[in-house]
Formats: C-alpha cells, sequence, structure tokens
C-alpha cells in the first residue's frame, strides 16, 4: 500500500497533501519490488572499495577518474565518476560500439547539489556477466552512505516548488542502462575522446583517464587505432554539441540495438551509423503524439521551427507524460534547451543529409 | 461521477467466467485465463449496468475507455474523499489527475500495445513505464502485481491480447492534476 502511496505522489507536481490515502484504497493495489535483485549489493558505500581511507573519504589512488564530454544532465548536480578494472585485466573494445568489461570492473558515480554530496551510485560487473546496480545515500552529515531501497528514494535534495531529487531505484537504473548493448554509459570512445567539445552543455574539465591513455595503458584492447579520436561530424558547432547532448541525454534508450529500435530514433552516436540521428529526426514524422504535445508538432524536428518541433516540446517540458527523458530529472535543462532551439534553427545545411543519409563521412 | 467502492467489490464478482486454462501449455488459454483472474476487465472493459448487477461490456472487452464519454476535469472531490471513478470504471481521478484505461485490443490504429514488442510489454510490466522505458503508467494500474508474474505469463497475456477481436477506441490522454 505504501508504494501506491508513494507512485500517486510522483504525479501530482506542487502540493503536498494526504489525498494519495483513499486513492491507494480504490486503487487495490499491492506494493512490492517488480524485479527483484537477485545479487545484494553492499550495505555501504565503505564496503565497495571506492574508498582508500574513509575516515578521510580519500579515494583510493588506484582508481581512475574520468569526465564523459557529454554529461548527462541530472538537473544541475555536480557530478565525480571512476572506474576501476582488476588488476590484469582490460576491456575489450573490438566493438567500438559496445566495450566489453572484465568481471569484477566497478564504477562509481557521486551526486552533490550545493556543494553536498547527495547521493553516490554504483555499478559492478559480477561473475555471470550481470551487472550489479546499487545507489548510496549520504547521511545528513556527510559523513556516511547507506544503501539506499531497492524502490528509490525521494526528497533526496529539494528544487523548491514541491520538487527534488530522486534517488532512482533500481527498475529505473535499468531502464537506462538495459536500453543499449552495453550497460555502462558514460564510458565509451565518444565519451573519452581526447578531442572534446568545447560546446558541450555542461561541460567538465577533462580529468584522468581519455581513450588515447587507455590504449596506452594496454587498459583498453582491440579498439581500432583510426578511430581513436572520435569526433561527432556536424555542419555546425551548435550542430555537434546538440546530437553529442542528444547522446548523452537520449542515446542511452534512443538507438538502433536496444528494446526501443522500433521506435525508430536514433539519437545515439554509433561508428557504425553516424548520421542515423539527423536522418531520424529532422523533418522525420512523430510517430504516435505524446500526451500533452501540440498538435501543430507532427514532425520530431521541424527544421527551421523549434516551437513546433515535438522533440523541441518533449526537451523542454516536465509534466510526466510528456517529458524526455522520462525520468532522472525533475528540471528543464534550460542551457540544453537554448542550444537545441539554436540548432533547429540551422537549416539548410541537412536538406543533403535527408536526401542522402549516408553522403556525410566524418 | 460517483464514488463506486461497492460497485466495485461486486463487479470483481462478476467477471466472465469458465476462465479455467490451469495445466494448458497453449499460451493464448493461458493469457485468457491470466487476464480474467488478474482483474484485467475491470478497468478496461467498459463496466455497464446488466439486470443482476454491474458488469463488464464484453462486446467492447478491454477497449478502455470509451471515446463517446467526455471526461474533462477531475472530480473536485470533498474531503475525506481522494479517489472516484466514472460507472465505466474506465476514467479515474486522484492527485495525479485523471487517468484513462488503455485500449488494449489490436486495434491497429488506437490500440496501446501497436507499437509494443512482446519485450516491451513484459518490461512495461516489470518496470510501470510505456514500452519499458518510458512515461509511468498512471493509478490505479496494478504493474507493481502483476509485474510479479512470470516471463511466460506476461508472455501469455500479450499473446492472448495480440489476437482478442479489435475494437476501434481512441482512448483521450490523460489529464495533468490541478496545481
Amino acid at each position: 500500500m505504501q508504494g501506491v502511496l508513494e507512485r500517486a505522489e510522483r504525479f501530482r507536481p506542487a502540493r503536498r497533501h494526504r489525498l494519495a490515502a483513499a486513492a491507494a484504497a480504490l486503487a487495490l493495489l499491492a506494493s512490492g519490488n517488480a524485479i527483484p535483485q537477485t545479487i545484494k549489493p553492499p550495505q555501504t558505500l565503505q564496503q565497495t572499495g571506492l574508498y582508500a581511507d574513509f575516515a578521510t573519504l580519500r579515494v583510493d589512488p588506484d582508481h581512475l577518474a574520468f569526465a564523459p564530454q557529454y554529461p548527462l544532465w541530472t538537473d544541475g548536480a555536480a557530478k565525480r565518476r571512476w572506474i576501476s578494472l582488476p588488476p590484469g585485466t582490460s576491456i575489450d573494445g573490438s566493438d567500438p560500439d559496445a566495450w566489453v568489461f572484465p568481471t569484477g570492473t566497478r564504477l562509481w558515480k557521486e551526486f552533490s547539489f550545493a556543494g553536498e554530496r547527495i547521493e553516490t551510485r554504483y555499478l559492478e560487473r559480477k561473475a555471470d556477466g550481470q551487472w550489479l546496480y546499487a545507489a548510496y545515500v549520504w547521511s545528513a552529515d556527510r559523513r556516511e552512505a547507506a544503501l539506499a531501497p531497492e524502490r528509490g528514494q525521494r526528497g533526496a535534495f529539494p528544487f523548491g516548488n514541491g520538487r527534488s531529487h530522486t534517488i532512482p531505484g533500481v527498475n529505473d537504473c535499468k531502464a537506462c542502462h538495459q536500453g543499449s548493448r552495453s550497460e555502462v554509459l558514460g564510458f565509451s570512445a565518444l565519451q573519452l575522446s581526447p578531442e572534446r567539445d568545447p560546446d558541450a552543455p555542461h561541460a567538465e574539465a577533462a580529468s584522468g583517464i581519455d581513450l588515447r591513455v587507455l590504449i596506452e595503458k594496454g587498459l583498453l584492447v582491440g579498439f581500432p587505432q583510426s578511430l581513436a579520436q572520435p569526433r561527432i561530424a556536424a555542419a555546425s558547432a551548435a550542430e555537434r554539441a546538440a546530437l553529442g547532448y542528444l547522446h548523452g541525454n537520449c542515446g542511452h534508450c534512443h538507438n538502433e540495438s536496444g528494446p526501443l529500435s522500433n521506435v525508430g530514433l536514433f539519437l545515439r552516436q554509433t561508428f557504425a551509423n553516424r548520421q542515423a540521428a539527423i536522418a531520424s529526426t529532422w523533418g522525420h514524422p512523430v510517430k504516435r503524439p505524446a500526451p500533452g504535445q501540440s498538435p501543430d508538432a507532427v514532425l520530431r524536428i521541424a527544421p527551421a521551427h523549434p516551437e513546433r518541433s515535438a522533440l523541441m516540446q518533449r526537451v523542454a517540458s516536465r509534466y510526466p507524460a510528456l517529458q524526455m527523458p522520462p525520468l532522472g530529472t525533475e528540471l528543464v535543462d534550460q542551457e540544453a534547451v537554448g542550444l537545441l532551439r539554436r540548432w533547429i534553427r540551422e537549416t539548410e545545411e541537412h536538406e543533403e543529409i535527408i536526401s542522402q543519409p549516408k553522403g556525410r563521412v566524418p | 461521477m460517483k464514488y463506486l467502492l461497492p460497485f466495485i467489490v461486486s463487479a470483481a464478482f462478476c467477471m466472465p467466467g469458465s476462465a479455467t486454462a490451469q495445466g494448458t501449455q497453449d499460451p493464448v488459454k493461458r493469457g485468457e485465463y491470466l487476464v480474467t483472474i488478474g482483474l484485467c476487465h475491470d478497468c478496461h472493459t467498459p463496466m455497464i449496468m446488466k439486470q443482476d448487477g454491474p458488469g463488464p461490456d464484453m462486446t467492447r472487452a478491454l477497449s478502455g475507455h470509451p471515446q463517446d464519454i467526455v471526461v474533462d476535469g477531475p472530480a473536485g472531490l470533498p474531503k475525506p474523499w481522494a479517489a472516484a471513478a466514472i460507472s465505466t470504471l474506465t476514467a479515474w481521478s486522484g492527485p495525479w489527475g485523471v487517468s484513462f484505461s488503455a485500449n488494449l485490443t489490436p486495434d491497429p490504429e488506437t490500440g496501446v500495445l501497436r507499437d509494443f514488442t512482446e519485450q516491451q510489454f513484459v518490461q512495461t510490466l516489470r518496470t510501470g513505464r510505456h514500452q519499458g522505458q518510458g512515461r509511468q503508467i498512471l493509478p490505479p494500474m496494478p504493474w507493481p502485481l502483476i509485474g510479479q508474474m512470470t516471463d511466460d505469463d506476461l508472455k501469455s497475456v500479450f499473446a492472448y491480447l495480440r489476437q482478442i477481436p479489435p475494437v476501434k477506441n481512441k482512448v483521450p490522454d490523460p489529464i495533468p492534476p490541478v496545481q
């Protein structure tokens, strides 16, 4: 029953009241986890091995810090990330679009708001090939971080106007991370390219390792040398940054290889098909309008008309039935909205691409 | 608009009978059985008043909220009421706004599952998200309960829904809650 109350609350964006109780009774629902995770994560962040000295929060120097060039928008959270590969192992990069990580690989991502650590997410590849998903909630004094409930936790940090940061449940983690061939999203060739995009929204300073260093250190093997400086093929700086943003924020679900491939919206940049993002958006009809979408938004991107572009309406909304991404964010990314609007106003350059999707090669 | 808990309870005992697929290996038969005992008709088939009380209108089985019944806003309930349904049990008002039960028939124009793969259907019930990864499904859809079926059971439900008679019925979009 508590689960019903929580779900009802999610759909009421502003005022808090207790009316959900009766809704829950009428709904005749039962609470529970839809997909219990069979492998149990450590109970504390300390037990995952992130820190060499937990008392001082000194990160183990053997872990590798990294920063993707097109970071995921999480309502303005500041993030730090690390990866750990077991000694003597390496990542198999022979498929440049879907790296294979060795058993025992661990990744962490720390989220801070207003300078305070709020949560740290954790991924670990187990011996059976599955990935373990966990999120750890920092205590009020920021000295300890305990395992979050499997269904997530609302209200982790207030944004005002009744909105707050939600620590995702395991199912929501998987909704994005299991949306393409690799469950690791921000640690990939394009995201770690030495040739970083200076116009990427919320660009972070290059820190730690990049693609070149990974290859030099033998931590990435089999990756084609000819692809070692990937860069999005684009007609302008705005287009490059816009496609990069869509790659980092939408491409984990909207790609050619995942469960949503039948939607036909391919925003993930791949070496196999570098034109898919423009070909599947620019002048492309909407397959099915989302609730709340305006009737004149019949195209995913209406060239020169951001206000009539369905993609624009969804990125700029936080009405739950319309917003994109549908989870992981409560606040519109205004910087990205501005970038995407500028890009859509640049119009003529794409006519050639629409007619000849494979005509432009980087 | 009425407050219809007694109606719901009585309707739950008026489901179409003879669904006995225990032990059958036919996915469609098993799906029919699961849809029946899983109370899917309670919300996805419009309720009508019959001589012996309320029951589902099986001529419109699983076709969702009838498009000709217009609901243009939430119920506006006095305290302590929190939620309400219209007499067909296909439109629900609560803190989430107004939700309408989906058309689960394989109508190529209006059926909600027309773009779903089997995998997406299973994931939708597992995660409570449209096509498994999209927007959240609104209350009172009991996906946390239904999502605990086995993969085979959920696939059987999908197999059954794909071959029931299509009903052309465009269910309206949900109505957001009043700010």
